[in-house]
């Protein structure tokens, strides 16, 4: 965590949205390394800055040579990182929506992931890949999955999915820092949600879970979008009587083992709740490892709720039937509670 | 394809003798390797070059050890070209923790940084987009440095050939994309793969030059390779060189080559680039026999020698299995 001076930095007090937490925090590490540089499809001002506005401002700012707008080209765009970080760079690649980074798999998973160890360390690869993607849009199969147990089972990379602007801020800020290739997963329904600023230069560690509220019957864990949706949940199931612990997991890939181990340890119960596919996602990660580390003090076989084993379908009411909501977390955090009482 | 036209640089005569020196290396060292494994020595993964020693002598010798190589699996004659050496070589791909990798590279994926070799691939076309990198790299930091990305004619038929082509034309990266044509894509004839006549000709697609040249005439390729060299690093972007060779041994080391009809490469062993140019360097008064022999029995011994040191070599301990996964977080 770097000192923060509050004089160049002051702390903003007006809640901003996840989009420009993002922003902020590409904008104050490019200010603090030269090295750092962007590129990706329309991120510079003449294209707008990205389709979001993620990177708006930025090549008014530092100029043509560290923002570069690239040719839609997610093989060109991730190898250009890679080349770039081997000689000294911090490049920031922007791959538009998660299902994109599939045109890139070879890159990301052959290359970014693995030179460090093939060359025995001789080189490394500390690039950024931001990503957004999240059903909500109506944009059918192809525009927004949530792929992060693929990233996660690759060894090499590391994977991190902020729910909130500060997080965001900070999480970016540490992948920016991060010696290895580093995945940011933006949840594109939540953009523009705003929430608590973040502090300007500070950081959140890789790898570190966050306990959003303390309870005694449940842990339930989350990241990204879904975890607002727990946060939904939270005020019925207080109703209900039942006491939550919730962690924001933040990182995939390291994920918190420690705090999760520690809160379930304490509830003996556990569900995991994403957007991604429930079928060998990062809750079959997470529950494996409880159950082996915690299965005698267990009161409840660890729950798992995601999307069913099929694509983001695009007709409205199944798109919504598909998402992980507040609904389904609070059915599945009784059932869990009520049937193990 | 013709022989130099004159228009292009031609190496002088202590030039002429080093790209002799390089090809006298990596002859020796592929003989040496299918020795070495024929005899049951070594066990590895082998992807002969033998045939195609022009190319990277001619063209390394435009080089410095700031300019940078992206190479893949058949790549062992472009990093001993590029100065990789011996012993780390031969450690690494014995496996032992002495090589370049600390042996957890082997043989496609050695790296060199000290000299340029930063990324080995074992994907076909893949070495195109990460040399963009690199090279975009030298542009920002403003050095003159040249990245010669190396792949086989069968990449050039993968989507990575394509946008990294397209990237470095629109960006004018000093880059350099370095097309061995050895007319064969694994066991595929060049024709049942490849739709233009000429890979170079795909070069007008992006609006850069293309350049086929004869890859077995090292005065040829060597004119060819100064010229790319020059534009890189005048600033003038990316130049797609296709040259023209032969591979005399199959895919992979092992392999049954019935794919590779006979008279064609009795053909091609019987234009050898490489006793041509060494009666060429002693015809033209560049060399005696004598001293070339002596170039020649001095990498032998090198050899003799790199090969032992790697072979009593010891071999990484498990530690080593989950070390380089990820480095130090700041």
């Amino acid at each position: 965590m770097s000192e923060v001076d509050t004089k160049t930095h002051p702390l903003t007090t007006t809640p901003v949205m996840i989009i420009e937490a993002i922003n902020m925090a590409l904008a104050d590490a490019m200010a603090d390394d030269e090295t750092v540089v962007v590129l990706g499809e329309d991120v510079a001002d003449p294209e707008m800055g990205g389709i979001c506005g993620g990177t708006k401002g930025l090549s008014t700012r530092f100029g043509d040579k560290r923002v570069r707008s690239t040719p839609i080209a997610e093989q060109a765009i991730i190898g250009a990182a890679i080349g770039a970080s081997l000689v000294g760079f911090k490049p920031v690649a922007e791959i538009m929506l998660m299902n994109f980074t599939t045109v890139a798999m070879d890159m990301i998973v052959n290359h970014a992931a693995k030179l460090r160890y093939m060359s025995g360390g001789q080189t490394h690869v500390p690039i950024v890949i931001r990503t957004m993607t999240g059903a909500g849009f109506s944009t059918g199969g192809q525009h927004a999955d949530y792929f992060e147990a693929w990233f996660a089972h690759t060894p090499g990379m590391k994977v991190v999915c902020p729910s909130n602007p500060a997080d965001a801020y900070g999480l970016l800020r540490s992948a920016i820092e991060d010696p290895d290739p580093v995945m940011i997963v933006e949840s594109m329904p939540t953009y523009w949600t705003p929430g608590e600023a973040p502090v300007r230069g500070s950081r959140v560690p890789i790898g570190k879970a966050a306990v959003v509220q303390e309870g005694t019957d449940l842990t339930i864990v989350s990241y990204s979008r879904t975890l607002r949706e727990c946060q939904s949940a939270l005020g019925p199931l207080a109703e209900g009587g039942i006491s939550v612990e919730l962690i924001d997991l933040r990182s995939i890939q390291p994920w918190d083992e420690a705090a999760v181990l520690a809160s379930v340890g304490k509830t003996g119960r556990l569900l995991i709740a994403h957007e991604a596919v429930t079928a060998f996602g990062v809750g079959a990660e997470i529950a494996a490892v409880v159950q082996e580390k915690l299965f005698g003090k267990l009161k409840a076989p660890v729950a798992r709720l995601g999307a069913g084993f099929n694509p983001v379908p695009f007709s409205k009411p199944l798109e919504s039937a598909h998402i992980t909501d507040a609904a389904k977390v609070i059915a599945a955090a009784t059932s869990l509670v009520k049937g193990s009482d | 394809m013709e022989r130099n036209d004159m228009t292009r640089p031609i190496p002088d005569g202590p030039t002429q003798l080093e790209i002799f020196r390089k090809m006298a290396l990596l002859k020796a060292n592929d003989e040496r390797s299918r020795k070495v494994i024929s005899t049951g020595r070594l066990v590895m993964p082998y992807y002969s070059y033998r045939g195609q020693e022009v190319i990277p002598a001619a063209m390394s010798v435009n080089l410095t050890d700031s300019d940078y190589l992206c190479t893949i699996y058949r790549g062992i004659h472009d990093m001993l070209a590029k100065g990789l050496p011996l012993k780390d070589l031969w450690a690494e791909i014995a496996g032992r923790i002495g090589g370049t990798c600390k042996g957890k590279g082997g043989p496609m994926h050695l790296t060199y940084p000290a000299k340029g070799v930063m990324v080995t691939t074992g994907i076909v076309g893949s070495s195109m987009p990460i040399a963009n990198g690199l090279a975009w790299g030298a542009q920002m930091k403003g050095t003159d440095a040249v990245t010669v990305a190396t792949f086989g004619d069968g990449a050039s038929n993968i989507g990575a050939f394509h946008e990294s082509l397209n990237l470095a034309a629109v960006w004018k990266l000093p880059v350099i994309f370095l097309c061995q044509n050895n007319l064969y894509a694994e066991h595929t004839t060049y024709a049942k793969g490849t739709s233009a006549p000429r890979i170079a000709d795909r070069a007008a697609g992006y609006g850069i030059p293309g350049i086929r040249v004869d890859g077995n005439d090292p005065i040829a390729m060597y004119g060819v390779a100064a010229e790319a060299v020059a534009r890189a690093r005048a600033g003038e972007g990316p130049t797609l060189i296709e040259a023209m060779t032969y591979r005399f041994h199959g895919h992979v080391f092992g392999d049954a080559d019935g794919y590779m009809p006979d008279a064609e490469k009795e053909a091609a062993i019987a234009a050898d680039p490489y006793p041509r140019f060494r009666a060429m360097l002693i015809a033209d008064g560049m060399a005696s026999d004598e001293a070339l022999a002596a170039i020649e029995a001095g990498f032998e011994a090198e050899l003799d020698e790199a090969v032992e040191y790697a072979l009593a070599s010891e071999y990484p301990g498990n530690d080593e299995l989950s070390t380089d996964v990820y480095g130090a977080a700041a």
